[in-house]
């Protein structure tokens, strides 16, 4: 605004001038964008593009690398089906961490819902179907809690999600007495716990639901971030809570909704993983909420809330799955891939910072 | 005499032993500018609070165009059509404009994809924003779609105050407009109230700025020691008499009916 000469000259004495005042607007001298300046931008603008490209470049890298085993379509979709459970877990982590949060409870929460399905459906004989809408509501009911917590007690996310990480923990090992439940024991009683283990073909790949499960987890949780009142609200929470506060969002009320959301999702993640392990194991995933946290950061969402894409996610779980993939079939020993994720996270939080200090 | 907006009687907060408002009251009629002066600590913000519903008084009452009425919260008061414009300005930088001046009352699209998709109607709100901004002579922003933390201090100021203008029905609130702005900029705010009040929308201006009070003010309301100590008219008195009953200096001028 003030860049337009005003109509009549008003006001205070020493304003009198101000209709003769320069009315272009501040310009420097500058020299051309360097090439690195305007790349620091377009990234600007596009934060999911960061983890477009890595993915991009590193399929090819491996590809070159550990050549056609790698790029067979049966290799490809096994990444898929590898990162499912992981990449429906970050799908939760990035709600919370959008609102400048952090859940490190999510896959005790995932875990310990598959263990009530479980018990539920092949103990206690309820039916499949049942036991699994219990599982579920059981998962809105654990991320509430941690809603609750932060949002009436006042907790930070990180206090609340890592003592309720140990509660879930706990409760699970003495939900199923620290034993798995076994593959063949889900088959004769409740065979439906494993539905999203069943796979088809698809010109050599192996598309397994788990993976369908969690594409379509991303695109809707996508498009209630972006298309919807309430995602514009988990936004602007995350950028700013007191400001969106006083504009008139409820806020408790809608990261409520959040928390309960995530472990929506995260007891999804569960039910999915009876499949995908073929067992109910109660020391599974024990470094699902690390993994997730890693997917959603090499995603390039912002820890500081507010900034990223929910896609970003995705991305960033099929980096560290082509990554491992990758080095695999390469050859290198376990220990070195886990090296290399290390360094992606830090890589990862570098750029985004970089990104961050662009001159508009 | 016509209804006043707002008719506040005997208003009192009290926190623990401090009382923050002692029996004011405070009262704007239609279509004026009223500024509130005061001291640091006079408790100006309080009774603006009160009237908005950020804080609920311990006694008195409050009439809205002649309407008892109490306000749990600022979203109620806001769902009256009660703008304010926060003195940080309550954007949130890293959304865009339309974003910003729709939060918490988006528009959805019409029928089945915005009923049970939620689907917001992006271009309805971009066009609406867009005209707002221009009505105001705001429109120098490259795209309406530019995330706020994008503009300058002034530019941000006239979102805000764009997004009040929209949507108050009842009368706006103003606490520190120009504070934070250059001479230019402050010039353009205080153009800005007077475009607003031209179309009938009273506004509440809480200021320290003496000048720009005295300029666009209609009645000034003076706050001392937590009540309202007078209300002037601006042509009867000067700046430094305004400061001397704010300050206690000089006795207030016997009140009337106002």
């Amino acid at each position: 605004m003030s860049d337009t000469p005003q109509p009549a000259p008003k006001g205070q004495e020493f304003e009198q001038t101000l209709d003769q005042s320069d009315t272009k607007v501040a310009s420097f001298e500058r020299k051309h964008h360097t090439l690195l300046e305007r790349i620091q931008h377009v990234l600007h603008n596009n934060p999911t593009l960061v983890p477009v490209i890595v993915l991009v470049i590193s399929l090819i890298a491996f590809g070159l690398i550990a050549g056609g085993k790698f790029f067979s379509a049966f290799n490809l979709s096994l990444i898929l089906q590898q990162v499912s459970i992981i990449g429906i877990l970050a799908a939760a982590q990035s709600l919370i961490i959008i609102t400048a949060g952090i859940d490190l409870s999510v896959a005790a929460i995932m875990v310990l819902m598959s263990v009530v399905m479980g018990n539920l459906a092949v103990f206690a004989g309820v039916p499949s179907g049942i036991a699994i809408l219990i599982g579920l509501a059981g998962g809105v009911g654990a991320g509430a809690m941690n809603g609750w917590f932060i949002t009436k007690v006042k907790l930070p996310p990180f206090i609340t999600t890592l003592g309720t990480w140990s509660i879930f923990y706990a409760l699970l090992l003495w939900l199923s007495g620290a034993q798995s439940i076994r593959g063949q024991d889900i088959d004769t009683e409740a065979p439906f716990l494993k539905f999203f283990g069943a796979s088809f073909n698809l010109g050599g790949a192996r598309i397994t639901l788990s993976a369908i499960l969690m594409i379509l987890v991303f695109v809707v949780l996508w498009y209630m971030l972006n298309k919807t009142a309430w995602g514009r609200h988990v936004y602007a929470i995350g950028d700013d809570k007191e400001a969106a506060d006083l504009s008139g969002i409820r806020t408790d009320r809608t990261l409520l909704s959040v928390y309960g959301l995530a472990g929506f999702v995260c007891a999804l993640a569960g039910w999915a993983s009876i499949g995908r392990v073929g067992s109910i194991s109660p020391q599974s995933f024990y470094e699902g909420n690390l993994d997730s946290i890693t997917a959603v950061v090499i995603g390039g969402i912002s820890l500081f809330g507010g900034r990223g894409s929910i896609m970003g996610a995705l991305f960033g779980a099929l980096i560290v799955g082509v990554f491992r993939s990758g080095l695999r079939l390469s050859g290198v020993d376990v220990l070195w891939q886990v090296f290399a994720i290390g360094w992606l996270i830090i890589i990862a939080v570098a750029i985004d910072q970089w990104i961050r200090r662009v001159s508009a | 005499m016509t209804t006043p907006v707002v008719q506040a009687r005997g208003i009192v907060k009290r926190y623990g032993h401090v009382t923050a408002i002692d029996h004011s009251d405070f009262e704007l009629r239609p279509g004026e500018v009223l500024a509130v002066i005061g001291d640091n600590g006079a408790g100006k913000s309080s009774i603006v609070k009160a009237i908005c519903g950020a804080t609920i008084p311990d006694e008195g009452e409050i009439l809205i165009e002649g309407k008892p009425i109490k306000f749990n919260s600022p979203i109620e008061a806001r769902e009256m059509g009660i703008e304010i414009v926060y003195q940080n300005l309550a954007l949130s930088p890293a959304l865009s404009i339309a974003d910003n001046m729709f939060t918490g009352r988006e528009i959805r699209k019409e029928g089945w994809m915005g009923k049970y998709l939620r689907l917001l109607d992006k271009p309805a709100m971009e066009d609406f924003a867009r005209d707002k901004l221009t009505e105001l002579g705001l429109m120098t922003v490259q795209s309406i779609k530019q995330p706020v933390e994008t503009l300058s201090g002034g530019q941000r100021q006239g979102v805000a105050v764009a997004r009040a203008a929209a949507f108050a029905s009842k009368f706006i609130i103003m606490d520190e407009p120009t504070a934070a702005l250059g001479v230019k900029e402050s010039r353009k705010v205080l153009e800005l109230i007077q475009d607003v009040r031209s179309r009938g929308i009273p506004i509440i201006l809480i200021s320290h700025n003496m000048p720009h009070v005295f300029e666009v003010a209609d009645r000034i309301h003076i706050h001392r020691l937590g009540k309202r100590l007078c209300t002037i008219d601006p042509k009867d008195y000067t700046m430094s008499d305004a400061v001397a009953f704010m300050t206690g200096a000089k006795e207030p001028p016997a009140q009337d009916a106002g």
